[in-house]
C-alpha cells in the first residue's frame, strides 16, 4: 500500500527546509527566521504558510506576532514514540550484556 | 539513562558493565535478543532478527513463515566504536522504499574504564519522514492513516520500562 501526494515535495525546496530546520531547532518568529537566512521576510512568510498547511509547523500567537513551533501532532509524536522505543531497547541491551557470563574475573 | 535531543532527533545513552569490545559484540550479535519483540512489520511472528555485520548489510527480521523484512541498512561498521544504520520504516509503520524519506541511527561506544562502556544512540533526521505524515494526514487522515500506526506504536511501548 503506497500513497503519492503533491505534499511530498513540501520539504524538497532547500529554503523551505532551512526554514523548517530553524523552527525545529527552537520556536522562532518570522523576524528571527528572516535574520538567520538570506531571503526576504515575505519569502519566509510564504514558506511558513506552506509548512503550516502541510501541518509540519504550527503558529502560536504571541503579542503582535506569531511564534512558529514544530507541529506536535506530527514530528513530536514520532519523536516521543522513538524515544520510548530506544529507551526500551537500551534497557534490554544492558540486561543482555551484563547477564551473559563474562570471561574476566571480577 | 539520559534523554536529551533536538526536535528532529532522539538521543539516549546508557552505561553497561562490560569492556568496549564485548559491549559492541553483544549489540551486534544479540540484537534480536534485546530488540523489543513487538517491533514487527511482518504479518507473522519473528523467528529471528539478523544483523549483518558489514557495510552494505542489513538488519532484517525473518518471520516464522520464512518472509523477510529488511528494515535497516548498515551504513558504517567500525568495531568497537561506532555503528551507523538507516531506519527504513515510515511513520505509517511500513517499509520505506524511498531512501530520501529514511532517517538514520548511530550507535557510539566509549570506554569509561576497562570494564565499563558508555553506549549512545542518536536517531536523527526524523524530519525526512515528514513527507509520510503529510501525505497520510492530508490524503488519508482520520483513523486509517498514520495516527493509527503511531497509536499502535505508542501502545506497544507504553508499558513502564523500569527507567
Amino acid at each position: 500500500m503506497t500513497y503519492d501526494y503533491p505534499q511530498f515535495t513540501t520539504l524538497a525546496d532547500p529554503t523551505r527546509r532551512a526554514v523548517f530546520e530553524l523552527v525545529a531547532e527552537r520556536p522562532r518568529s518570522v523576524a528571527e527566521i528572516t535574520r538567520a537566512l538570506t531571503v526576504t521576510q515575505s519569502a519566509v512568510s510564504q514558506h511558513l504558510k506552506v509548512l503550516r498547511e502541510a501541518q509540519l509547523v504550527r503558529a502560536v500567537p504571541k503579542g503582535a506576532s506569531n511564534i512558529y513551533h514544530i507541529d506536535p501532532d506530527g514530528l513530536e509524536r514520532l519523536r516521543a514514540e522513538l524515544d520510548r522505543f530506544w529507551g526500551k531497547t537500551l534497557t534490554a541491551y544492558k540486561a543482555a550484556v551484563e547477564n551473559t557470563p563474562k570471561e574476566e574475573p571480577q | 539513562m539520559n534523554t536529551h535531543a533536538a526536535a528532529t532527533s532522539v538521543k539516549q545513552s546508557i552505561v553497561v558493565e562490560a569492556p568496549i569490545a564485548r559491549a559492541f559484540e553483544v549489540f551486534v550479535k544479540d540484537f534480536g535478543r534485546f530488540k523489543p519483540a513487538e517491533h514487527n512489520l511482518l504479518g507473522v511472528a519473528i523467528a529471528e532478527t539478523v544483523f549483518e555485520p558489514q557495510v552494505g548489510g542489513h538488519i532484517y527480521d525473518r518471520g516464522i513463515d520464512g518472509s523477510l523484512c529488511r528494515w535497516a541498512r548498515v551504513l558504517a561498521y567500525e568495531p568497537p566504536n561506532r555503528l551507523l544504520m538507516s531506519w527504513d520504516i515510515s511513520p505509517r509503520w511500513q517499509i520505506e522504499t524511498n531512501l530520501g524519506r529514511t532517517s538514520e541511527w548511530e550507535v557510539r561506544f566509549t570506554a569509561e574504564t576497562a570494564s565499563r562502556t558508555r553506549v549512545e544512540i542518536e536517531h536523527r533526521h526524523l524530519e525526512r519522514h515528514g513527507q509520510g505524515w503529510e501525505g497520510v494526514r492530508d490524503g488519508v487522515g482520520g483513523e486509517e492513516g498514520w495516527p493509527l500506526y503511531l497509536q499502535r506504536f505508542a501502545d506497544l511501548f507504553a508499558r513502564p520500562t523500569g527507567r
